[in-house]
């Protein structure tokens, strides 16, 4: 009886709207058919957008489903009338469709593997990055191992052991033996990986300094939303800095009384030579904000109040990243990685990797932080010599000890 | 809000068998029942559930699509999307309000709130909590906390954006972004509800379960599911309170001019006061709730399914003991792993190499119970009721989220991979799937006890697969992302040249989520409609051994008729060699079952086993059992 109210109601509506969709769309053919001759294409943008359109494509599926949904129950009622056993065996199906996850899955795991892994971030341009590589391909073949097997499992054991009515389950409550291994492999695996993680970790951030090889110094301050960078200048050290001290001309709260930081030099890019290690001096100015530097495995969160040191060696130039990478445009960038406000998606900069000498050359031409407007604010004596665009390092070495003299003779 | 109007129009039956007279509210609103608590909890849960994924939807097409206008989006949300853009405000505030809902609302509340409520008295034998009182306000806080969360939504700064973690300065700073105003105050007043609400909860599972047992039911013959809430409860105990703590002194540095979590700031060239506090402090007090509230989020959906796959196996589940003392084992250790969130926080770097120890140790646990799963379904005879389905899918679920995992929990990898898409794709499929899973397969399971009607299963049957192969769809991709140096949480993708190339990826993922989306029309149909018009369920659907398939399918407040069943055997005796059925419920004594007893199930009483013998040498041909 509900069957028959069905068939008059349901589907006559159904076949209605069905129609109508048809007759709609075959009038859009007939348009873009007609337009054909006129213009080249129909715009179906305006189409896309508007939501009735995918409300109603919705709602055609949901029909779809409910036809299909009402077609089994009669074909189930027709075979219960008929004395016949149940008409579809979904055990069966469902066994059947996890078989065919599983085989799909794992292709699909295989194509992700080759096609996005194809895509990611090249090797690491670092001398710690290469450990962290290592580290990565090694948890990767494991997991990966671990993934392929438990699935298989899984799913085929959901495949094989589907419902039957002849069959009995095997009571097996529990084996310590099996337990015991199981607890006792993957123990052994994770240490292997806690070890290796440990001491990767431990040669990253706890490192004896070399004293004919000292890093170079890097300050870099965040705010919303971007970021500064400061050179240490000749003496290789990066002066002290005091929030309170911040001022329009004085956005990074220098402190000018601190010897190192006169001649201090900022930058628009940060570049650094190659081969040699660099000790990155992180702060912020305002919110969290997270340094990230991912070619050379560098990340570590910027955190008002606080100084947090990263040293890393980068192993390869721009250039010679450009050619590995065979993108003529290629550039090592840092970024933020830390939720910090509406411009968080665009807080960038550059990195050049460049050999020591053009590192040299370009150092030379960057200005300092100290103009004449914070000489006055300081209360410090004028500017000695221009050194404006000297390429001469000696010449700024010397400007670098002029400033330090006034400062002792004040 | 929901509750009121489902359940008005049936209010007319179960007037004969109330003890006492049970007006509408004393029975739909302020109820102090655990069934009814429970379904007033999944049903907010479910609401807040829908709701955050509308959320989700909204910032995918916004990431999808980033240069494209939207219209529609600006007829509802107004300036926040002015000529149908999302805004970068308001996209962060979308992800920081999914984020809160579905791990606080969704996963903790939703989840324990309506299992443990539903399930504890009725599995362990008790007439309802401990103190029902108690459990009406846990659920109306819990409902208040849902509606001032909500409610940042319609004031004029917007819902707090600075991340569901809300660290400080960004959310404490009100000037650093529109956020954290107002919509921040209301993120904070609505947490501590909430804490007060599960912290309710929790005290009185913990005792119901410790006290309130039936004659028979020890610890031991507890079904993993109890053991699983129980253990979740402590977890929130002793966590939770760390978290108001915290949330307590953000409330005295936004409001009250303290310095627990600033110094050093400037924001522009405005120098605040602020001095001697720490962001990281912050981050300390939050993740030591946090990093056990993922363990609240996923031990429930453990429990549920493991008894989902042992009764739709028709096996013991393998293993009790060693399933038992591995959620023990991840009790234990939730505590102290929390500083693995903070890597690369500034945390010294010593204590990162501490907790990476302890990180990967908890893999071990989890290890073994996706083996003992995986045994568990060896050799079984699988019924694939759409809640086992969902269970089977937990499992992979959790395999290939736990082991992303170990990449994580690296500390030298965590570097590069720290708030990158890879973290978003991995704690998605533990929490936003493999939770999400066990939360559906509860739903599945125990539908017919909650509503006392059957769901629809082969609607069932297409909500699992579109939803499982969509999940995958959506979150295996994302990997990918984060191995290439994407971070989470950018509003768009275009500002970077090495992201376009990711664009198609996201339009893809974008349509598997809508795709998900849509599947849950089908469970949401199945759901509302089953509640009314669903085939009345029979009294033990799925021939489970638990107790709770004894109490009568009509409710009753008591939950039993007469006497409370007593117990007599562990719940997992499922197709046990010489028992002509392939269960044996838990209330039926050794006695009756003679010819099927091990002498394993005697443990040690002498007299029994005594007996045992003498009636096998009287029944020699029970030797030969199949």
């Amino acid at each position: 009886m509900s069957l028959r109210k069905f068939i008059t109601n349901k589907t006559t509506a159904a076949l209605a709207v069905l129609i109508t969709a048809f007759a709609n769309t075959s009038v859009f053919a007939q348009d873009a058919a007609a337009g054909a001759a006129a213009a080249p294409k129909v715009d179906m943008g305006e189409i896309y957008k508007s939501v009735i359109f995918y409300v109603l494509a919705f709602l055609a599926v949901c029909l779809f489903i409910a036809i299909i949904g009402k077609a089994i129950r009669v074909y189930e009622l027709s075979r219960e009338a008929q004395g016949k056993p149940v008409g579809i065996n979904w055990n069966r199906i469902h066994a059947s469709l996890f078989a065919l996850f599983l085989v799909v899955g794992l292709y699909g795991v295989y194509w992700e593997y080759t096609v996005h892994g194809a895509m990611l971030l090249p090797d690491a341009a670092s001398e710690h990055g290469k450990k962290i590589d290592k580290m990565f391909n090694l948890t990767l073949i494991i997991t990966t191992i671990v993934f392929v097997v438990t699935h298989i499992l899984l799913f085929g054991f959901s495949y094989i052991y589907k419902y039957s009515a002849k069959r009995k389950a095997y009571y097996y409550p529990h084996n310590n033996t099996i337990e015991k291994i199981w607890t006792i492999i993957p123990a052994l695996v994770l240490t292997v990986l806690v070890l290796m993680g440990f001491l990767t970790w431990r040669s990253i951030f706890f490192k004896t300094e070399d004293p004919k090889n000292k890093p170079l110094q890097i300050e870099v301050t965040s705010e919303q939303f971007k970021w500064s960078i400061r050179y240490p200048g000749a003496d290789g050290i990066v002066g002290a800095k005091n929030y309170k001290l911040t001022t329009a001309t004085n956005p990074l709260g220098i402190d000018f009384k601190d010897l190192n930081s006169r001649d201090d030099e900022m930058a628009d890019e940060m570049v650094i030579p190659v081969g040699k290690p660099v000790k990155l001096i992180l702060t912020s100015k305002d919110v969290i904000h997270s340094f990230y530097m991912p070619h050379f495995r560098v990340q570590l969160n910027t955190v008002p109040g606080m100084r947090v040191f990263f040293e890393f060696t980068p192993t390869k130039t721009t250039a010679e990243m450009q050619q590995e990478t065979n993108d003529p445009n290629f550039k090592y960038l840092f970024y933020c990685a830390k939720i910090c406000g509406s411009g968080h998606y665009n807080m960038q900069k550059v990195v050049r990797v460049v050999s020591e000498a053009e590192y040299k050359t370009w150092i030379a031409e960057q200005k300092t932080y100290l103009n004449d407007d914070l000489r006055k604010q300081f209360n410090l004596p004028g500017a000695p010599a221009p050194v404006k665009s000297v390429a001469d390092s000696a010449a700024k070495d010397s400007a670098a000890v002029k400033t330090n003299q006034m400062a002792l003779n004040k | 809000m929901s509750t009121i109007a489902l359940h008005d129009e049936h209010n007319h039956d179960h007037a004969d068998h109330g003890h006492h007279k049970e007006t509408l509210i004393s029975k739909y609103i302020f109820s102090m029942d655990h069934k009814m608590i429970a379904k007033q909890f999944l049903i907010t849960g479910i609401i807040m559930a829908v709701i955050a994924m509308g959320l989700s939807i909204l910032f995918r097409i916004q990431l999808a699509w980033p240069d494209k206008n939207f219209p529609f989006l600006e007829t509802f949300l107004g300036k926040w999307a002015e000529g149908g853009r999302i805004k970068p405000d308001f996209y962060l505030a979308l992800v920081t309000i999914h984020g809160t809902i579905m791990v606080f609302f969704v996963l903790t509340a939703g989840l324990s709130g309506t299992f443990s409520n539903l399930l504890i008295p009725l599995q362990v034998g008790a007439r309802d909590m401990a103190s029902p009182f108690l459990n009406m306000l846990s659920y109306w806080f819990f409902f208040l906390a849902c509606v001032v969360m909500m409610s940042s939504f319609f004031i004029q700064t917007g819902p707090a954006s600075g991340g569901w973690t809300v660290y400080p300065p960004l959310s404490v700073v009100a000037k650093a972004m529109p956020g954290s105003g107002l919509g921040m105050t209301l993120w904070l007043v609505s947490m501590v509800l909430f804490v007060a609400s599960s912290l309710m909860g929790g005290i009185n599972y913990v005792s119901t379960i410790l006290n309130m047992r039936t004659k028979g039911m020890d610890l031991w013959k507890m079904p993993l599911t109890i053991w699983a809430f129980f253990l979740t409860a402590i977890l929130g105990i002793l966590s939770f309170p760390v978290l108001v703590a915290g949330v307590v002194l953000m409330v005295f540095d936004r409001s009250f001019g303290t310095s627990f979590y600033l110094s050093d700031i400037v924001i522009g060239t405005d120098i605040l006061p602020n001095e001697g506090g720490s962001p990281i402090l912050w981050q300390h007090l939050f993740w030591f709730l946090g990093h056990p509230e993922v363990y609240i989020v996923i031990m429930p959906a453990l429990g549920i399914s493991s008894e989902v796959i042992s009764v739709n196996s028709r096996k013991p589940i393998f293993g009790y003991h060693a399933m038992v003392y591995s959620l023990i084992g991840i009790t234990v250790l939730s505590f102290i792993v929390w500083g693995h969130h903070m890597f690369v926080t500034g945390m010294n770097p010593l204590l990162g190499g501490v907790f990476m120890i302890t990180t990967l140790i908890i893999a071990v646990p989890s290890a073994v119970k996706t083996f003992n799963y995986l045994a568990t379904l060896w050799r079984g005879n699988i019924r694939f009721t759409p809640a086992m389905l969902f269970a089977i899918g937990l499992v992979s679920f959790f395999i290939s989220g736990g082991l992303t995992g170990i990449f994580l929990g690296n500390a030298s990898l965590d570097i590069n991979l720290h708030d990158t898409y890879f973290v978003v794709a991995h704690f998605h499929l533990v929490m936003g799937s493999a939770a999400i899973f066990g939360m559906l397969a509860g739903v599945y399971h125990w539908f017919p006890k909650m509503f006392g009607k059957m769901m629809n299963a082969k609607l069932g049957y297409l909500h699992f697969w579109l939803t499982f192969i969509a999940a995958y769809l959506v979150f295996f991709p994302l990997h990918f992302l984060g191995l290439d140096g994407v971070p989470r949480r950018y509003y768009a993708f275009t500002e970077f040249e090495f992201m376009k190339k990711w664009l198609t990826v996201n339009v893809f993922v974008t349509w598997a989520a809508i795709m998900a989306a849509l599947a849950q029309v089908a469970f949401l149909f199945n759901f509302f409609y089953s509640i009314f018009k669903g085939k009345v369920s029979p009294q033990n659907p799925w021939e489970a051994n638990t107790l709770e398939w004894t109490a009568p399918v009509e409710h009753l407040h008591g939950n039993w008729p007469g006497e409370i069943p007593t117990v007599y055997r562990w719940p997992y005796d499922y197709s046990k060699p010489g028992h002509d059925a392939d269960f044996i419920p838990q209330t039926v004594p050794f006695s009756q079952t003679m010819s099927s007893n091990l002498p394993h199930d005697f443990e040690g009483n002498e007299e029994a086993e005594k007996i045992q013998q003498e009636w096998e040498l009287a029944n020699p041909v029970a030797e030969n059992k199949g």
